[in-house]
């Protein structure tokens, strides 16, 4: 039905030429952002089967599905590949590419060939992690806890630790790469206050990419020159202190929430200020709390050790950096909220997505309160209280924040739009399986149940089912997308230029944009959200409508 | 123990009170914020909805007064958690004085523990209610994680070093013991139970070593055994090695200079590299027992040396508390 429409299109960077090589040697930021949703994605499916084996062992109290050594490979496995090859490229590598040099009115990124390097990095890092868990599985946890990582494990340790060392470069690169271009590359008249928010967000990540990663860099290698050449550093048995390893990688892994969630707030500014026609709220409160956040978070990290033998009084002062850490995650919460005030909101998928986050981010962070109180997280750390909470972030965030903004920009990316009623109803089938998912798990977590625990009491077992049918319900939300989606780049209604009406540079070239992104470079002479009074008014464009009743 | 279905964990130690009233705060603040934030989205969401005739002159784009209450508003909020949580914890962390003092080692996949009369036992923990008890940890391997949850209380357990933890029971009964720091493949198998007693069946319960597990070291000082006595003479003359009857919990004057307070770790660390830290006036004599004494029979040397200090403290009211 559609089929004909290709023809009389103009020339774009998806049509611009074919082959395998012209792909694999691109150095366009828009064909390497889609190299990135391909690997991203293949991450995100291994990860998720990971999931699905654990979740369905957990069904029973006893061990009857794997052997403990397999459950532990699985949930290593699961944590390994979702942090450092899902969520942490997911929003920056994916829309941030895509995205970046469009938002500001540049033809590509500062660097294109380093970037195309990343890509290729992150791909080396991630085949060689699935070469180890193919080649046995690593079991350690994505922690990598010292002396049980340096000493005591014998599964492929070396082989993971590798794999997401070669990646971090990548993120290193990526996020050098974005700073440059943000500084460099702006369009005549784009002054730092009329940035897109996604822009500020996506900055301050690029930050904490460049400065926290080499910690992770370093803290790996440590461990691989105490298990591979014995030199003690990290185990007692050898003059070793194991701490030091959670210190070095935990100064790490704190910020790298901040990768994956900052990229987020972006996105969700983006969709909340484009659904509701509004200029955000506090446009300079929220470009401002990412740069807090993004400092602050390099402070806190000790909050994951209050038990584990750090001093009382370091203990006191992360906790109360930590607390302090969440005041600026709330002020971007209430500034989406007073930007629904007096809006003219519409309720499309993307929308749709952007609700889901804010109502599941505000409890992830709440508990992350829980967690910050001292007397409490004694109680709750290391139970599934904890595994809750971060999934509140990490899934009820970052990854309903990525969905959405992989709806939203779809028709930019492929020129193609996506079935909205099954878009919608899977939007609302995530929601609905991943409260179903991880509540339960809050419950556990303060009945004491610990987390990566094969064989548990059999009193935890209800909550447990709970908890895996709503793992059900959540996989097959996450199947939909990934079939319409594929299925709309071949036979989806053609997209028109700006087919939800937002103010974005972006949407002021082609859907799909040729590749090098405008036929002019754009001259800025507003800030971004400059939404007229009739735009409050304004439907979908036209075009969508007849599109959709079309089809 | 108690195995059916609930919502919240049993209360089995003085703490747990205390804990499940902060976490009560929490959930009724964290409670209606949320609730307060979702109702307004919805509320916004579907008054302002497109087309729907809703007043929407003069939108504010920003407003300095209300940004600026939703700085301060969960500022002092989380103040108040801080200062809450931090007092608790504080608590949590200093063994009140005159703790029944019970030592544990854990390793891949056990726990062991072992009372002050020598008493040990395995993935199992005998408490007397209502006495402050306090648990000397220390790993054999990797690190684990003391867990129980009714008691609300949890402290890693690291190889090289002690760590502590301290509880108060309140409820007769059996409660679970979890590992709580993952630690290799039957990490979720090291678990055990806390039985907590009466006092008096406390005390029958220590006594009553036939059913028992033998008790360690099989008769006698572990102190006499391994000639420790050779060096360090225990009637106060002059030996060889300092006199280690007044040394624990002192401080000790270094042939460097400096001073160390003689806690477990620089007993432990005397032990077995005797060379780290040379006390002043003496010789760099001692062999190292590295590889000679387990972990729990360092812990034994311990309390024997603490007891020392004990016994000479009491000697003028003539009061022997052990053996
Ligand atoms: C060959 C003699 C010798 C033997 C045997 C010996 N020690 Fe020592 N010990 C010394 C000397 C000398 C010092 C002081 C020098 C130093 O600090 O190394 C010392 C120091 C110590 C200290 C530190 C005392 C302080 O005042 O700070 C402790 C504790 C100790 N020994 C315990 C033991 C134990 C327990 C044993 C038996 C397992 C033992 N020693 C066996 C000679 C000995
Ligand atoms: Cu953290
Ligand atoms: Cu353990």
């Amino acid at each position: 039905m559609n089929g004909a429409v290709i023809t009389t299109r103009k020339r774009n960077y998806l049509n611009a030429s074919y082959t395998v090589r012209s792909w694999l040697l691109t150095h366009d930021h828009k064909r390497i952002g889609l190299l990135y949703l391909i690997g991203v994605t293949f991450f995100f499916v291994i990860g998720g089967l990971a999931a699905a084996v654990v979740r369905l062992e957990l069904m029973t109290p006893r061990g009857d599905l794997t052997e403990s050594e397999t459950y532990n490979k699985l949930f290593t496995m699961h944590g390994i590949t979702m942090t450092f090859f899902f969520l942490i490229p997911a929003i920056p590598a994916v829309l941030g590419n895509f995205l970046v040099p469009l938002m500001l009115g540049a033809r590509d990124l500062a660097f294109p060939r380093l970037n195309l390097l990343s890509w290729y990095l992150y791909m080396l890092g991630g085949l060689m992690t699935m070469w180890a868990i193919l080649a046995g599985g690593v079991d350690t946890g994505w922690t990598f806890y010292t002396p049980y990582s340096s000493t005591y494990s014998n599964t492929y340790v070396m082989a993971t630790a590798v794999g997401v060392f070669v990646a971090g470069f990548s993120s290193i690169l990526t996020g050098l790469n974005f700073i440059v271009t943000t500084h460099q590359m702006r369009c005549p008249g784009l002054t730092w206050f009329r940035l897109p928010l996604f822009i500020w967000s996506m900055y301050a990540a690029s930050l904490i990419m460049v400065l926290a990663t080499p910690v992770l860099a370093a803290a790996l290698l440590l461990v691989g020159l105490e298990r591979g050449l014995g030199i003690g550093i990290f185990d007692p048995a050898m003059g070793g202190d194991p701490l030091l390893f959670q210190h070095l990688f935990w100064f790490y892994a704190h910020p790298a929430v901040y990768i994956m969630v900052l990229p987020a707030f972006g996105v969700i500014s983006e969709l909340v200020a484009c659904f509701s026609r509004r200029r955000p709220f506090g446009y300079a409160f929220i470009g401002y709390s990412s740069f807090a956040i993004a400092i602050l978070g390099f402070l806190v990290w000790g909050h994951h050790m209050f038990v584990s033998g750090q001093s009382v009084y370091a203990g006191l002062i992360f906790s109360l950096l930590s607390f302090l850490v969440a005041i600026p995650s709330g002020i971007k919460v209430f500034n989406w909220t007073a930007t629904l005030y007096k809006a003219s909101i519409s309720w499309e998928t993307p929308m749709l997505y952007a609700f889901g986050f804010m109502g599941l981010f505000t409890m992830g962070g709440l508990t992350g309160l829980f967690l910050a109180c001292l007397a409490i997280d004694v109680h709750v750390h290391d139970t599934y209280f904890v595994v809750a909470h971060f999934h509140y972030i990490m899934v009820g965030g970052t990854v309903m924040a990525f969905l959405g903004g992989i709806h939203f920009w779809w028709p930019k990316m492929t020129g193609r739009m996506y079935p909205e009623s099954w878009a919608r109803l899977s939007a609302i089938l995530i929601f609905v399986g991943f409260n179903l998912t991880f509540f339960p798990q809050f419950i556990l977590g303060y009945l004491g149940m610990p987390r990566r625990y094969h064989i548990y009491p059999e009193e935890f077992q209800v909550l447990n089912v709970m908890s895996s049918a709503g793992a059900s319900i959540l996989g097959v939300g996450y199947f939909f997308p990934l079939t319409y989606l594929v299925w709309s780049m071949f036979y989806g209604a053609v997209a028109p230029e700006n087919p939800f009406g937002h103010t974005g540079l972006e949407w002021q070239t082609a859907s799909p944009p040729p590749t090098d992104n405008f036929e002019q470079i754009p001259v800025v002479t507003q800030e971004a959200y400059s939404f007229g009074p009739d735009d409050a008014l304004r439907g979908p464009s036209e075009e969508v409508i007849s599109i959709v009743q079309a089809s | 123990m108690d195995t059916s279905f609930r919502l919240l964990p049993e209360q089995a130690s003085t703490f747990a009170p205390d804990v499940d009233l902060l976490f009560a705060f929490l959930m009724l603040v964290s409670g209606l914020l949320s609730l307060g934030i979702a109702g307004v989205i919805v509320w916004f969401a579907i008054k302002y909805r497109r087309n729907s005739a809703a007043d929407r002159r003069a939108t504010p784009s920003h407003m300095l007064l209300l940004e600026l209450s939703w700085i301060v508003g969960p500022f002092i909020l989380s103040m108040i958690l801080f200062v809450w949580g931090a007092k608790l914890f504080f608590a949590q962390r200093h063994p009140v004085e005159g703790a029944l003092e019970i030592s544990c080692v854990g390793r891949q996949w056990m726990w062991k523990f072992q009372h002050p009369n020598g008493r040990a036992e395995i993935n199992a923990l005998h408490v007397p209610l209502n006495q402050p008890v306090k648990i000397n940890m220390i790993s054999e391997d990797v690190i684990h994680s003391l867990y129980v949850p009714a008691f609300r209380v949890k402290q890693d357990v690291l190889p090289g070093r002690y760590s502590t933890l301290w509880f108060q029971a309140s409820k007769v009964g059996r409660y679970h013991l979890f590992c709580a720091e993952y630690c290799g493949a039957k990490h979720s198998g090291m678990i055990g139970e806390v039985h907590v007693l009466e006092p008096t069946r406390y005390q029958e319960w220590l006594s009553d070593v036939v059913t028992g597990t033998p008790q360690m070291g099989g008769g006698g000082r572990l102190f006499d055994q391994l000639r420790c006595n050779t060096c360090h003479m225990t009637g106060g003359e002059v030996s060889r090695g300092p006199s280690l009857l007044n040394v624990a919990g002192r401080r000790v004057p270094l042939q460097n200079g400096q001073q160390v307070v003689a806690d477990d770790d620089y007993l432990r660390e005397s032990i077995l590299r005797p060379a780290a830290k040379i006390v002043a006036g003496y010789h760099a004599l001692m062999p190292s027992f590295e590889g000679q004494v387990s972990e729990e029979q360092i812990l034994q040397l311990i309390s024997e040396i603490k007891a020392m200090s004990q016994l000479d403290a009491k000697k003028p009211e003539g009061e022997l508390k052990k053996e």
